[in-house]
């Protein structure tokens, strides 16, 4: 009988984060099939409607590029906090509070068509974002409280004052009440890149922080003190790295990040602050940088995988008449069967022969 | 007794990794009764060879027996269930856990009962573990004291013992030995794994000798010499290091008084009115059973603790207080630290040689605009690989995948590149095989020489004695008066280790009497 040994890889192997992700992909393909089953759906005709059919036309290749664009830069962000060891889930609420600071300044210089309008929306936004997870620092760095916890229940603050705010304050007068702002001027507003399309160009700012994030990760001393400090506490004490330096510096990154996307949506597909700014993308960043094995390059792939499955699950509901949900449960399955596989990070099977056991006779 | 037959026998076990054959063809009988070394190098196969008798790793050929018939053990536990028990070198406790707790896990019984019992063990064996504290707050020796404890609780008929001395004092070794001899008399077979070649012929009747995963002889290690068996462990001679005859100046590179320390830990020892001096050209040692607050110490010299003045202590660089200064400040002005730890804190265990040279080298002259210069970085860690003789696959192996000599060598030429005024080494050969601990301590010999200070934490005194100029016994956060060491001897510092720092004083009061007599 073949046996299986699970042993520790002698090399740190540049392959494995990937062989894990494909792994977790075609998993995940398996479990959709059996999903698409119960549902009556043929798995291929279902497997199609989401992952083929949003690529066939310009426009679905356009809202999957969309999606990728706030994907992208707040999984970079996460995953440099993640290294740490610094678990940022909060990166909605830094969204949320990007979009509505980088509104403000729409709405109070209404009507301007200066070009400084919309880098000011970026940077306030991100000031933003920053700000947002910087309670979370301070609050970890003073008072030891659990950053995962206070990112996560920021969130929902986040989501309440983006509620008053559009209801109350920042409601548009002439607007029939309905919760949202006054729509912006081009000038506020990200240009289109492919004509007939969604896509802008926001996804520039994702493609910019990806090379950012290479460099910062792979040849920075603040990253590098960064990895450090989420590996080996212990050598970074001894090395003398603060970590509450660290803290700061990688909940100050993943929020900066999380609001750069906040006001790639209000000045990109929505146009206005309005209640839904985003379907979820913080939380669906934490899939991607997971997914992307923390690496800068595999994050890129990742969110233009998850982006798809944003998009696919929209098409499987016209197209097969599955619930829309398709797209919740296929990213659950993706963190989930990755998490499940992530073993093989740092281990590998490796086979047994059967013939080297039964050479082991006793000698006499 | 030779009649008697073999408790266990291991024939042609075979066990090969994906870059070493860590075991090829070993055979070993250990018969009731008897003490057996198996006696090697680090890398000789034999914590894998004992990782494969305890269950933990599945041979890929070969048969073992346990008492006449041939088992395949499968797993730890069925190891325990046969009576094998095991003292790892490496700790296998749960940190978060208290040492009763910890125990509990593999012996059956109530907390409290279990209290009772380890302090009874304690008391017998001269083992001092206090069962409520948490194993977190432990240092090294006291997390083995754990283990040796964990493993005399389960009554085995064989117990594998894995470098166990390593951090006993040396009344302690004795007072163990004994146990391990009564434990014998009664018919307990003992494997006895240790790089230590005079205590196995103090205490072992024979000695399985292995080199680069073979069995290289079977001896009797009461007839063998130390020199004889060094040479059958290691393939060639070791010479003695070499002292020097430049010296350094002589003055005070370091002078700590009056240091007081309270850790946040209730378990963790505090420093009490602390004084030593480091001087250029010299090399103090500090004596001491661990967790007696070497490790305090070694981290407020370091800067990882930091000590303000209105506390009372002072540490002064040339003159200068430093006591404020964090860890990288202090190396700028020369002051380096090997910690005890190599995996974890000297090194990033996941990360490469050349990414864990950035750890202390990284300011110097490495980063230009916040960027690190990669290729500088690489040529470091390939430059120490080379004079250190580190083997592994490069700069790009990770830390982890090094032997623990050959990351420890790693290290100590890390810390040595960069030209230290003054070197703090904690245990810098705990585990260590015999040619790297000597190479190690060759170069703490030759820094002296060049005229850096340095202070050594080590248990092994016979490591004290041989490369110290002065040393200091530390026991429960005092430190007692330096002692040249010249003027005393393994029993006096023994005595100091257990508290009684007056035997030193008159060990050197007698050594220096004796010099006047003959003068």
């Amino acid at each position: 009988m073949p046996r299986f040994a699970i042993e520790a890889r002698p090399e740190r192997s540049v392959w494995a984060p990937v062989q894990v992700a494909f792994l977790a992909v075609l998993l995940t393909i398996i479990g959709g099939s059996v999903l698409f089953l119960f549902y009556g759906v043929s798995p291929l005709r279902g497997l199609k409607a989401v992952f083929v059919e949003p690529l066939m036309t310009t426009y679905g290749i356009g809202e999957v590029l969309l999606k990728m664009a706030p994907l992208l830069v707040i999984a970079q962000g996460l995953a440099i906090a993640f290294r740490a060891q610094v678990w940022n889930i909060g990166a909605e609420g830094q969204l949320i509070l990007g979009a509505i600071a980088a509104s403000l300044l729409a709405i109070w210089f209404d009507g301007t068509s200066s070009p400084f309008l919309l880098p000011a929306m970026i940077l306030a936004g991100m000031l933003a974002g920053m700000a947002w997870a910087g309670i979370a620092a301070f609050l970890r760095t003073h008072f030891n409280a659990n950053e995962i916890l206070v990112t996560f229940m920021l969130s929902s603050v986040a989501l309440q004052l983006l509620y008053f705010l559009v209801t109350g304050p920042l409601r548009d007068p002439s607007g029939f009440n309905f919760p949202q702002s006054i729509s912006f001027d081009s000038s506020a507003m990200f240009q289109i890149l492919i004509p007939g399309t969604r896509a802008n160009s926001s996804l520039f700012i994702g493609l910019f922080v990806t090379v950012v994030a290479i460099l910062f990760v792979q040849r920075s001393l603040a990253g590098y003190k960064l990895s450090v400090g989420g590996v080996a506490p212990g050598a970074a004490l001894y090395a003398g790295f603060s970590s509450k330096r660290a803290i700061w510096l990688a909940l100050l990154i993943s929020g900066g990040a999380a609001g750069l996307a906040g006001v790639g949506e209000i000045a990109g597909p929505l146009g206005m602050l309005q209640r839904n700014v985003s379907p979820g993308y913080g939380y669906a960043g934490i899939i991607v940088a997971v997914l992307g094995g923390l690496h800068p390059v595999g994050i890129l792939f990742a969110s233009a995988l998850i982006a798809l499955v944003y998009v696919g699950g929209d098409f499987a509901l016209l197209s097969v008449g599955v619930p829309n949900a398709v797209t919740g449960i296929f990213q659950g399955m993706l963190l989930t069967f990755y998490l499940a596989c992530a073993f093989l990070l740092t281990s590998r099977i490796r086979r047994v022969r059967p013939e080297a056991m039964a050479a082991g006779a006793p000698a006499e | 007794m030779p009649e008697a037959p073999p408790l266990l026998r291991l024939r042609g076990i075979t066990k090969a990794y994906p870059t070493v054959l860590a075991n090829d063809a070993v055979d070993l009988d250990v018969r009731p009764g008897e003490i057996h070394a198996v006696l090697g190098e680090n890398g000789a196969g034999k914590s894998t060879l004992m990782k494969i008798i305890y269950g933990s790793v599945r041979p890929d050929r070969g048969t073992i027996e346990w008492s006449g018939k041939q088992v395949d053990i499968q797993s730890p536990a069925m190891a325990r269930d046969i009576g094998i028990g095991m003292v790892f070198q490496h700790f296998s406790l749960f940190e978060t856990l208290t040492a009763a707790e910890n125990i509990s896990l593999a012996v059956p019984g109530t907390i409290n009962e279990l209290s009772r019992r380890i302090r009874e063990a304690s008391d017998q064996f001269g083992l001092d573990v206090e069962p409520d504290a948490r194993v977190q707050s432990m240092t090294v020796g006291e997390r083995q004291r754990i283990e040796i404890l964990r493993c005399i609780l389960q009554e085995p008929k064989l117990i594998i013992m894995d470098e166990p001395t390593s951090v006993l004092p040396p009344q302690g070794i004795a007072r163990l030995f004994e146990t391990l001899k009564k434990l014998a008399a009664e018919g307990i077979g003992i494997i006895f794994i240790s790089h230590k070649l005079e205590e196995i012929r103090a205490l072992c009747h024979i000695a399985t000798v292995m080199r680069g995963g073979r069995v290289v002889g079977v001896v009797d290690p009461r007839v063998e010499d130390t020199r004889s068996l060094t040479r059958l462990m290691i393939g060639r001679e070791i010479a003695p290091p070499k002292h020097g005859k430049e010296r350094g100046d002589g003055h005070a590179v370091m002078e700590v008084t009056g240091l007081n320390h309270t850790p946040d830990n209730p378990f963790a020892t505090s420093l009490k009115d602390l004084h030593l001096t480091l001087r250029s050209g010299e090399i103090l040692g500090i004596a001491g059973v661990s967790g007696n607050g070497q490790d305090a110490l070694t981290r407020a010299l370091a800067g990882e603790i930091l000590t303000p003045a209105d506390g009372g202590s002072t540490v002064m660089l040339e003159g200068k207080p430093i006591g404020c200064l964090g860890p990288d400040a202090r190396r700028d002005l020369g002051i380096h630290f090997i910690p005890e730890e190599r995996l974890g804190r000297g090194a990033v265990p996941t990360h490469t040689l050349a990414e864990n040279t950035g750890l202390t080298t990284h300011h110097r002259g490495m980063v230009r605009w916040g960027f690190l210069n990669l290729s500088m970085r690489r040529k470091l860690a390939s430059d120490t690989i080379e004079t250190m003789d580190v083997r592994c696959g490069g700069t790009e192996s990770t830390a982890q995948s090094l032997s623990g000599g050959n990351l420890q060598k790693f290290i100590v030429g890390r810390e040595l590149v960069l030209g230290p005024k003054l070197l703090i080494a904690a245990q810098p050969t705990w585990g260590v095989d015999v040619g790297a601990a000597a190479a190690i301590r060759q170069r703490l010999i030759d820094l002296r020489d060049a005229g850096a200070a340095l202070l050594l934490v080590s248990e092994e005194l016979e490591e004290l004695l041989e490369i110290c100029d002065r040393i200091q016994v530390m026991f429960r956060g005092r430190l007692s008066p330096p002692v040249p060491v010249h003027s005393t001897d393994i029993d006096h510092v023994g005595l100091a280790m257990a508290g009684d720092f007056d035997a030193l004083e008159i060990s050197h009061k007698d050594a220096t009497a004796k010099e006047h007599t003959f003068a």
